[in-house]
Formats: structure tokens, C-alpha cells, sequence
């Protein structure tokens, strides 16, 4: 009998996958900006003032500040978070910008980082025709396409740049779906959040090219603390990506985010992550610790969001992107591929709260636990007692590819009438071994059998990400999965 | 405000009155769950696993306790049947928390042990040592002011071997002239490869009086054992109830607990499953009719702590008028326990826009080698279905009762005790009717003083 040989491709993915395991934990030599580490009023003031923000935008910081003092970490979360020392971290951490006069040019340095992470800053270089926020450490570095899109009159830019240019629009909407009241993370986050995109479409506009953020934390000892607000007015349409890496290094770094939307009548928002945080290393050493709040607001009748991530990265992943579904006829969508390798540990989920008649909303999770990994799903479906003739589908899977890792659900499921209709759906096995046998038989081997078994399962997610983003995000998933069979 | 506070203060100022009416092994008991109450809270709405049920509100009510045990002067045997039709059982009363035996709890006799802890206590003090108190957890607050007040309980033996004829059947009666809390507790020991079929059902004869129904019971099946446990309540609107079922199972031992509620006022159901032995199999099956201001939440925990053993759980609630119905669920998979197959599912009607429903089912996995899944929907009847039968000249009241008995049909179909599952379909038929207000309700359709079958 002849023995079949393996294909050399297939064996030379391995071994390139098998040395990438985190092709993103480089550091960047750049001058930087540091404000001491600690916290207290006076680094809240300092970088309001470093930032020139107007007086309402430090009374919001100091309001949430002084909230925060009187608020405890969460402990509901399948994860474990360790004392975290607030006073040890830096807020506050910038590229150094040259002098007036030469600030259109960015770094030649920064530069070299986002192309080595694939974001191409150079307008004349790109192809795909997305337009770019790029956000390292603390600050907003460069936004391309700006003058294109103002022609239609969508607002993208930085956040800070919004403060400055457009503080009525601001102000009239930061805070509004996550307020400063709302948890621990979102508290930190009003008070010192550094910078973030904000994007503002206006009526009737069909944004004509994807609108894309990549975040990436390169300073030591810092947190990353960027707060993105989206705006989609009557009729209006965005897709809007968000990307992130960070350098490898043994401490566990603090990313606390806000991402909060706003869709009025008619208007369609899409969001999409790939998270790809560092993770830590094989003994769980290091890693960022992503604790975000993201919520949208479906204000408008007939108006719709809709979720999709893909959660490879981080040590701790504490994330429930949410749709408050204000607007009679609006539409909710969570698609959530999170997968856990090694000793990370993930919760995440959705909240959908049905507050409008005849709205409608669906989940579907899909969880992979590999190594020594916890991956949770916890979500909540509530259906307001006014909220007649609502419709929900939540469906949540998980798979496992070691003995030693953990999948949970955690749903909770509210109704409070008689018109409406929620189901829910969970599932939790390991990958059937007769279809592994299957791909064995045909020379395919075990490890990239359950390459390809992992990406059918998530599939149904992948499809819903924008094509750019769906290639590296197929990618991630192998290469997440280095070492987890076996 | 704390209502915790109320009992341990009557328990301070009267223990020794308590201790004296008790057998002493239940006072061991009484020092540790006094010093789990004094910094304990019950659970408010709200707090995990109380979504929707504020328990502080239930015991904060000023409920009298039978502390000099004093008997009541009707003997329930007389004065209620509750019997079956067609089902020859041995039937036990508890009249408040005091038992009584029928004369039809003669035909197990060198079978079954069933005794009131005051009798089990001198007779078999080997296992009343052994099992009593051991599985209900004194962190639950339920379940520490039960071991700080319980004064008597009913111990049930089957030992190895032994397959009884007939079912056991106990009633328990809330019937006094007051409002009144009281402690039940049942412990229920069954032997290798011996079986156990027990129907339980509560029920309230003074429909004026509040009376709260604090109970806990602790089930160990030995390897190979079978046990049934039927725990039905049909009581009144001013009843509440909360109900601590726990259960240890060996290996290869077969555990079914079926929870059905028909007419109630509160009722917190809390199943706690151990399954630590290999090829173990557990079913949960629980099925609500509510309506009126009913509250109905059950709660359920099974821990898979052996490999290759199976869970199967379902529940079902139809909630009408402004009745709340809350299920929370979880399965947990310890590590190195493969081959477990666990199913979980919670099915819901709401029949009104001011009914309102509340479920969590969780799932808890460590161990990659399984099967599980839970499945919970919120709903209502097909209106298609409803619109074939209206076609076919059934009206609509008729059709949505046709259509809701359906809906609970196969909880009871999992009722392993056929002539019990005859009269359940009855009694649903009659509870959707409208026709079952109360025990008097049941009671016409059952013959008094029929022993002899």
C-alpha cells in the first residue's frame, strides 16, 4: 500500500503559521508623549488641557471621574481580571507630532508601523478605497479621504478634531447611549479617553466607501482608552470597520474603549472588528486586558444595526456590543466569532433590548475554546411590555478543541408580552472526529482538518464581514489555532 | 430591612422550646445555619438568579410557627381524600409540617420505611446521621432558616433491592386558622438497584390565610437506584412556597423529578443535581399553568461530576393574565467527564399582554468530549394551527385549551406512571377549563373513603 504524502503546501502553512503565532508584537521606536502614570483630577484637567477641550467637555471628565471613584470593577464576568493598579498605568501617550509647519507630514517611523500592520496611509498607494483612521496609543495619528468625503458631507475625522470643528454635533450626542453612569470601564473611559474617530453622516447620504479605524497601543505601561461615536442621520448608510494590534510584552495592558452609534430613520449602520489584540504568550503571560462598552442606539423607525466581530486576540475579552431598539420597525444584528487559545479568556456577547414595536433582532455566536482558554458567551434578550410584535433569534455554539478548556452560555431571556416571539439555541461539542477521519482519508491533515472544520463553523459569521476583512479574519482564525490540536 | 432578622430572634428567644419538640440529631444543625443567617440576605429581585423574585418580600410577612408543635384537631385523613383513580398508593398526610399515615400506608409495610424524623431517629440513627443535612447547602438563606426552625420531617428508606408495589403517596394540607409558615423537610434514602415512585402534592384548604411553605428535601440514590419523584401543587392564591430539591446520584442510578404547578400564589422551585457515578441518568421535567398573579420560578443546577452520564430537562410554562414565570437553568460539565450528553429546554406560552416571562438557560462546560444544548423559546399558539381548527368548527376558546394541552402534553408524557399521567391530562384539561379553582375542585372527581383499590 502506498503511503500518501501530505501535500508540501500544506506542511509549509504549518511551519509559517507555527513561527508567526503573534506577527504583530512589534514595538516601534518613536518619540513619545507621556504624561506621569496615576490618576487623579489634576491628569483628568491636564489632558483635557493638552487636548484644548472646551469647558463642558472637562465638567463630562470630572463628572465621570468623580463617579468612577465611587464605582467597583465588575466580577459577574466568567474571566478573571486580576487588582488591577489604576495608579500605575499612564493615560495619556502620543506620538510625538513635529512642530507647526510640518505637521501634514507623519513620522517616517509611524509610518513603517502602519504599513507593517497592512494600513495603508498613503492615499496614492491604496487600493481597496477605504478611508482610514489611524489611532496609536492615545491619539488619532492620521485620517485619510477626508477631503473626498466632506464633499458629501460626511464628518470623518478624529475625535478630537470633532470637539474643535464640530463641538454641537459632539456634544449633543457623546454620552448619550453610554453614559458615564453606565459601568466601571465606561466611567474610566469619559474620564480620560484620549481620542477615538467620530463619523457623522448626514441625511440621506450612502457613505461610498467603507470607513475603517485600526488601533494599535505601542507605548509601555499605557492604556488605550479611544472612544468612537457614530452618527447615522435619516436615510443615511456607513459600514464601518475597526482593526487592532498591540506590541508583544510580558505585562497585561489596560485597553477600556466606548463605542457608541446612533441610527435615526431609516438609516443603516454596520460595524465590523477583528480584535487581534496580543494575546499573551503560550503561558499566559502578558496580554492586553479588553474591557470595552459598545452600544448603539436604533433611534429611528425602520433603522438598523448591525454587529459583526471576530475576537481572536486579548488575554481577558469583557465586550456586549449592544442594540437599544428604540424605533418601532427597527432591526438588531450580533454575528460573533470569538475564539480562545491558551490561557486566554473571553466574555462576550449582546444585549438586545426591544423597545419599539415590530422590531426584530438576531444572534448568532459562535465560540471556540482551545488549550487551557474560557470562552463565554452571556447576552440578554429583553422584550419591553410596549413592545408588541417583536422577534427575536439567538443561536450560540460552541466548539472544543481541548480537554482542558472551558465553553459557557449565560443567556438571559426577558418578555414582557404576548405578541412577541424569542428563541434561543445552544449547542457545545468538539469537532465530530468523523469528519476529521473524512479529511484525513483524503491526505489532509489533522491540523489543517480542523483549520477547515473551524472555518466552515464560523462561516456563517464571515460571511457577514466586509471582504477585506473576512480574508485576514479567516487568516487569524489558523493561525490562532497554531498549537491548540494535538 | 432584612426578614431574616424576624426568625433568628424567635429562634433566639424560644430555643430551647424548639430543641425540646425536636429529635436531637436535628439541632446539631441549628448553630451552624444560625451563624449562616446572622450575615445572609435573602435575595431581592433582581440579584443573580432572582430576575424575578424578590423573596425578602415573601418572608418579611409575619407568619405564625407552630414552635409547641400542637395538633391540630382534624385528622386529615378524614376530612380529605385526595386519592387517585385507579392508583393503588400508600398514602401519608402532613397536615402543616406533622405526619400522619392512612391506612392504605400499611401495604409497603417490610418494604419501605416511612417515618417521621422523631421515629427514624431512634430506629435508624446509622442513616439519619449519615444523610441527613449533608446535601442542602446552608449558603442558600432558604435553606439555613429551614435547618434553624425544622422541627420534625418524614425519612423515607427503600433499602437494597427492594422495588415497592405501590407508589408512595404524600399530601401535604396547609390548614389553620391563621397565617403560617412552616418547615418541611423530607429525606429520602434509596438503596442499590431498589426504586422509589413518590407523588407529593400541596395543597391549602383555608383559601382566607397566607401560609408560606418553606421546604427542603434531600434525595440520595444509591447505585442502580430508580427513584420518581412527582411534586405536584394545586393550592391558593394567598400560598407560597419554596421548595430546595437536592439530589446525590451513584452510579447507574436513574433520577426523574417532575414539578408541576397548577394553582399557586408564589413558588420558588430550586433543583440542585449531583450526578457523581458513571452511567447516572437525570430527568427534570417541570410544567406550569399560571394565571391570575401566579409567580412561578424554578431554578435549576445539575453538575455532571462522573463521565458518561446523561441529563435531559424540560420545562414548560403557559402564562395567562398578568401571571410571571421565571426559569433558570444550568448545566455544568466538570473537567475529565467525557461523554456526557446533556439537553436542556424551556418552552413558553404567553397567553397575555400583561403576562411576562423571564429564563436564563446556562451552560457551563470544562470538558471537550460532550454533547450538550439548551434550547428556551417565548411564544404564543400557532395561528395557524388556531385558524385549521376554527376552519373545522371548533371555536376559538376551545381550540387555543386544545392547543395549550398539547403544548404541556409531553412534560406529562415523561410521567413514568401511566395511571398518574391519565389523571394529569384530566386535571390540565380541567385547569384550562377554569373548572379546577382548588382543591375542592379536585376533590369532586375523587372518590372519598376509596381504599380498596
Amino acid at each position: 500500500m502506498k503511503e500518501i504524502e501530505k501535500p508540501e503546501k500544506g506542511n509549509q502553512i504549518i511551519e509559517e503559521a507555527a513561527q508567526a503565532e503573534y506577527k504583530y508584537g512589534f514595538v516601534t521606536d518613536i518619540e513619545t508623549e507621556v504624561i506621569p502614570k496615576g490618576l487623579d483630577e489634576g491628569v483628568v484637567r491636564r489632558i483635557s488641557a493638552l487636548k484644548g477641550e472646551p469647558e463642558w467637555l472637562l465638567d463630562f471628565r470630572l463628572k465621570a471621574y468623580r463617579h468612577w471613584l465611587t464605582l467597583k470593577a465588575p466580577t459577574w464576568g466568567h474571566v478573571h481580571v486580576p487588582d488591577i493598579d489604576y495608579q500605575d498605568i499612564s493615560y495619556y501617550a502620543a506620538p510625538r507630532q513635529k512642530k507647526e509647519g510640518e505637521a501634514k507630514e507623519i513620522d517616517p517611523e509611524l509610518k513603517k508601523t502602519f504599513d507593517k500592520l497592512g494600513i495603508p496611509l498613503e492615499e496614492q498607494l491604496r487600493l481597496s478605497g477605504m478611508a482610514v483612521d489611524a489611532v496609536m496609543d492615545s491619539v488619532s495619528v492620521k485620517t485619510t479621504y477626508r477631503e473626498r468625503l466632506a464633499e458629501l458631507g460626511v464628518i470623518f475625522c478624529s475625535i478630537s478634531e470633532a470637539v474643535k470643528d464640530y463641538p454641537d454635533l459632539v456634544r449633543k450626542y457623546l454620552g448619550k447611549v453610554v453614559p458615564y453612569t453606565d459601568n466601571f470601564y465606561a466611567a474610566l473611559n469619559s474620564a480620560v479617553f484620549s481620542d477615538g474617530s467620530f463619523v457623522y453622516i448626514p441625511k440621506g447620504v450612502r457613505c461610498p466607501m467603507e470607513l475603517s479605524t485600526y488601533f494599535r497601543i505601542n507605548a509601555a505601561q499605557t492604556g488605550q482608552f479611544e472612544r468612537t461615536l457614530i452618527v447615522a442621520d435619516d436615510d443615511a448608510y456607513v459600514s464601518y470597520l475597526e482593526g487592532c494590534t498591540a506590541p508583544m510584552r510580558d505585562e497585561n495592558q489596560l485597553h477600556a474603549a466606548i463605542v457608541e452609534i446612533i441610527v435615526e430613520d431609516r438609516a443603516e449602520v454596520k460595524y465590523s472588528t477583528v480584535q487581534n489584540w496580543y494575546p499573551g504568550d503560550k503561558d499566559g503571560k502578558g496580554g492586553i486586558y479588553n474591557l470595552v462598552t459598545k452600544r448603539g442606539l436604533c433611534r429611528g423607525d425602520h433603522s438598523k444595526l448591525s454587529w459583526t466581530q471576530v475576537e481572536t486576540g486579548s488575554a481577558i475579552t469583557w465586550k456586549y456590543p449592544s442594540c437599544v431598539l428604540m424605533g418601532d420597525h427597527s432591526v438588531g444584528e450580533f454575528y460573533s466569532v470569538a475564539l480562545t487559545n491558551n490561557w486566554q479568556e473571553a466574555d462576550t456577547g449582546t444585549k438586545m433590548i426591544h423597545l419599539g414595536k415590530n422590531t426584530t433582532s438576531t444572534i448568532v455566536s459562535k465560540g471556540i475554546s482551545a488549550g487551557h482558554s474560557q470562552n463565554s458567551y452571556r447576552g440578554m434578550v429583553k422584550i419591553a411590555p410596549k413592545a408588541t410584535n417583536c422577534r427575536n433569534f439567538t443561536q450560540c455554539d460552541s466548539l472544543l478543541l481541548s480537554d482542558t478548556s472551558g465553553a459557557h452560555t449565560f443567556p438571559v431571556i426577558e418578555v414582557g408580552n404576548d405578541t412577541s416571539v424569542v428563541e434561543h439555541e445552544a449547542t457545545t461539542s468538539k469537532i465530530n472526529e468523523d469528519q476529521i477521519f473524512y479529511c484525513n482519508q483524503r491526505g489532509i491533515s489533522t491540523e489543517d482538518a480542523v483549520g477547515l472544520i473551524v472555518n466552515g463553523y464560523a462561516k456563517e459569521v464571515m460571511a457577514k464581514l466586509p471582504m477585506e476583512f473576512a480574508v485576514e479574519a479567516q487568516k487569524l482564525l489558523s493561525v490562532s489555532l497554531e498549537g491548540a490540536v494535538g | 430591612m432584612n426578614a431574616l432578622k424576624q426568625y433568628i430572634d424567635l429562634f433566639d428567644e424560644y430555643r430551647d422550646l424548639i430543641e425540646a419538640q425536636s429529635p436531637a440529631l436535628l439541632n446539631t444543625l441549628r448553630i451552624s445555619a444560625r451563624e449562616q443567617l446572622e450575615t445572609a440576605h435573602l435575595p431581592r429581585k433582581g440579584s443573580e438568579d432572582y430576575e424575578a423574585t424578590d423573596l425578602e418580600e415573601v418572608f418579611s410577612h409575619d407568619y405564625g410557627v407552630n414552635l409547641n408543635r400542637l395538633p391540630f384537631d382534624a385528622d386529615p385523613g378524614e376530612t380529605f381524600h385526595c386519592d387517585v383513580p385507579n392508583m393503588s398508593t400508600c398514602l401519608y398526610y402532613s397536615s402543616n409540617d406533622a405526619f400522619h399515615s392512612s391506612p392504605t400506608a400499611e401495604r409497603n409495610i417490610g418494604q419501605v420505611v416511612v417515618e417521621p424524623f422523631s421515629m427514624a431517629a431512634v430506629d435508624y440513627p446509622e442513616l439519619m446521621t449519615a444523610y441527613f443535612g449533608k446535601l442542602a447547602h446552608m449558603s442558600d438563606p432558604t435553606v439555613a432558616l429551614n435547618s434553624l426552625l425544622v422541627q420534625d420531617g418524614l425519612f423515607i428508606y427503600v433499602p437494597d433491592g427492594v422495588i415497592p408495589e405501590r407508589p408512595i403517596q404524600l399530601v401535604n394540607i396547609f390548614n389553620a386558622a391563621l397565617d403560617m409558615m412552616v418547615q418541611r423537610r423530607l429525606l429520602i434514602v434509596v438503596g442499590k438497584n431498589a426504586a422509589l415512585k413518590l407523588l407529593a402534592c400541596d395543597h391549602t384548604q383555608s383559601p382566607d390565610y397566607r401560609y408560606l411553605n418553606n421546604q427542603v428535601v434531600e434525595i440520595v440514590a444509591m447505585q442502580g437506584a430508580t427513584v420518581d419523584y412527582y411534586d405536584m401543587e394545586e393550592s391558593t392564591p394567598l400560598t407560597s412556597r419554596v421548595s430546595s430539591i437536592y439530589v446525590d446520584q451513584h452510579e447507574g442510578s436513574n433520577v426523574l423529578i417532575d414539578g408541576i404547578t397548577l394553582i399557586n400564589g408564589f413558588t420558588r422551585n430550586n433543583y440542585h443535581v449531583e450526578v457523581n457515578g458513571e452511567h447516572a441518568e437525570t430527568h427534570l421535567l417541570g410544567m406550569t399553568i399560571a394565571s391570575g398573579e401566579q409567580h412561578v420560578d424554578s431554578h435549576t443546577f445539575i453538575s455532571h461530576n462522573a463521565p458518561r452520564c446523561n441529563s435531559n430537562e424540560m420545562f414548560k410554562y403557559v402564562l395567562n393574565d398578568k401571571a410571571v414565570g421565571a426559569f433558570a437553568g444550568k448545566i455544568l460539565v466538570k473537567p475529565n467527564c467525557p461523554r456526557v450528553e446533556a439537553y436542556q429546554g424551556n418552552r413558553n406560552l404567553c397567553g397575555a399582554p400583561t403576562a411576562k416571562m423571564y429564563t436564563k438557560p446556562q451552560l457551563e462546560i470544562y470538558t471537550d468530549d460532550v454533547m450538550c444544548s439548551h434550547g428556551s423559546a417565548i411564544g404564543q399558539l400557532d395561528e395557524e394551527a388556531l385558524f385549521y381548527m376554527r376552519t373545522r368548527g371548533i371555536g376559538i376558546d376551545e381550540a387555543r385549551r386544545l392547543l395549550m394541552q398539547a403544548f404541556v402534553a409531553d412534560v406529562i408524557d415523561g410521567v413514568r406512571l401511566d395511571v398518574l399521567k391519565d389523571r394529569l391530562h384530566f386535571l390540565v384539561e380541567k385547569r384550562f377549563a377554569g373548572t379546577l379553582s382548588n382543591c375542592a375542585g379536585c376533590m369532586q372527581t375523587c372518590r372519598p373513603n376509596n381504599n380498596n383499590q
